[in-house]
């Protein structure tokens, strides 16, 4: 097997600020009480979808900036992301603050790539102030990859739910907040999945690949983490993934979790979970930061899983592939 | 070549860790819903030719299928019928009323683009693949009906 590669920080980034917004679902979700702002409704008083979109990473990057007690100006670089045909929320959002900014995609797994690039970026000592977002909305990624949403379908039984939600973070050698200590960046792994209602198969093994490359590279195993976080695998999707790393010999306890599992409630009916770039984003810039705060948490091995199809892909009969970079969070 | 016995056999042991869909109780609201659109076209085409008893048949099947369409396309513009498919499946999308819903969710779906490039260009977007395979079997059918009709 062909291995990541891992990047271990000498000096270590530390992640000053974080902030998450999301849509009225996600605020009815399991982490409903943890994000910084629930929207009152998907159109955050735009006309458009993909303007709300917008709205809501120009929001994350507001919000992030206030809470980490800087203006827009300290920020040297912003890389960002999101899952719109050209990353048109991120370069739209970056077109209002008027700051450097790198577009970055890696579908769903795109907070921990822009995450990785900005550690590096920051630990190499160029640059200050980097400021990472990412985010996504149910109603733009459904009309982009899927059907209209008042087409009268039935969700095949392995689909799940594009989380509507930004999250971002700003990383910096300054100030105070839990460390990014090393950065795995993965392969892209194709097994051959052609379903495209089924991302939690098509990503499962490049999370093995990812997870396996990391812990070699590192010297380390499961239980030196206090958790293991994927980002949208999916019920079906961590259920693969676990039975692969047993394969592997490497047994996943109840330190692992998935955050598209976890985010919605069952009667909120979203089948295998969430998913979409915002997933693992507000999970991560919320819940995850909090529970580093308090304390509770003191290493954190994150790493977010992204499909990266387009229709055009699909359409032509390709397989799904997919892709997942690691970080490690410590206190 | 070990690539594609590795894959093979991972997409069979995803085969069968798919939660499968049950299908006892989908048939039978594809049935209670798909049931239940015939039955109200079939009492609008009775109530037309008991209210204007000088219409011919053919004329009130036109006029109950108008009436399908506009209730189909109001009610997916209400944010109904969206619903009604989640439960009903097949039973909402076969009979008429599915037909109208596919036509008039992408136009309200793409208004965003504009009149030309959004609610024309999309508005077949998924209704297209009916009307070309409905017209070029048609025309394939009266094909061999002309060619029967010959001897």
């Amino acid at each position: 097997m062909e291995f990541g590669k891992t990047i271990v920080l000498k000096n270590q980034p530390k992640i000053i600020g974080h902030y998450s917004i999301v849509g009225p679902k996600e605020g009815k979700g399991n982490f409903g009480e943890f994000f910084d702002y629930v929207m009152k409704n998907d159109c955050f008083g735009e006309n458009t979808f993909e303007k709300a979109e917008r709205k809501m990473l120009e929001a994350a990057i507001m919000g992030v900036v206030q809470k980490a007690k800087m203006t827009i100006k300290n920020v040297d670089v912003m890389v960002a992301g999101d899952l719109l045909n050209q990353i048109i929320s991120s370069s739209y959002a970056a077109r209002a603050f008027e700051i450097p900014f790198l577009g970055v995609y890696g579908a769903c797994s795109t907070m921990a790539e822009s995450m990785a690039v900005a550690s590096v970026l920051v630990d190499g000592g160029y640059c200050r102030n980097v400021l990472c977002c990412t985010g996504s909305h149910f109603s733009t990624a459904e009309r982009q990859y899927r059907f209209p949403l008042e087409l009268g379908n039935q969700r095949p039984p392995t689909s799940q739910w594009t989380v509507t939600g930004a999250g971002s973070c700003i990383l910096s050698l300054e100030g105070k907040g839990p460390r990014v200590t090393s950065v795995t960046f993965g392969k892209v792994v194709d097994w051959g999945v052609n379903d495209v209602n089924n991302m939690g198969a098509a990503m499962a093994p490049a999370a093995r690949n990812t997870m396996l490359s990391h812990f070699r590279n590192t010297n380390t195993s499961p239980k030196d983490y206090d958790l293991i976080l994927t980002g949208d695998l999916g019920k079906l999707g961590s259920e693969i993934l676990v039975d692969l790393m047993d394969e592997e010999g490497v047994s996943l306890g109840l330190n692992y979790n998935d955050c598209g599992q976890m985010y919605f409630k069952r009667e909120q009916n979203t089948l295998c979970g969430g998913s979409g770039a915002g997933c693992c984003a507000t999970v991560f810039n919320s819940y995850i930061m909090k529970k580093f705060e308090k304390g509770e948490y003191k290493k954190v091995l994150f790493l977010p899983t992204g499909a990266l199809l387009s229709t055009t892909s699909s359409q032509q009969g390709d397989t799904v592939p997919g892709v997942c970079h690691a970080i490690v969070i410590e206190n | 070549m070990e690539n594609k016995q590795r894959n093979l056999a991972y997409n069979n042991y995803v085969k069968e860790k798919i939660p499968k869909t049950k299908a006892w109780p989908s048939l039978f609201y594809s049935f209670l819903v798909g049931g239940a659109i015939c039955l109200l076209g079939q009492g609008i085409n009775d109530l037309l030719l008991l209210a204007m008893p000088n219409i011919s048949q053919q004329s009130a099947w036109g006029y109950t299928l108008i009436i399908l369409i506009f209730v189909a396309s109001l009610l997916t513009g209400l944010g109904v019928y969206d619903q009604i498919g989640k439960v009903a499946g097949g039973g909402s999308i076969v009979p008429i009323t599915g037909f109208s819903n596919s036509i008039a969710s992408p136009s309200i779906e793409f208004k965003s683009e504009g009149i030309v490039y959004g609610i024309c260009v999309k508005m077949f977007s998924i209704a297209g693949p009916v009307i070309v395979f409905g017209t070029v079997a048609s025309a394939g059918v009266g094909l061999i009906y002309w060619i029967i009709s010959l001897f």
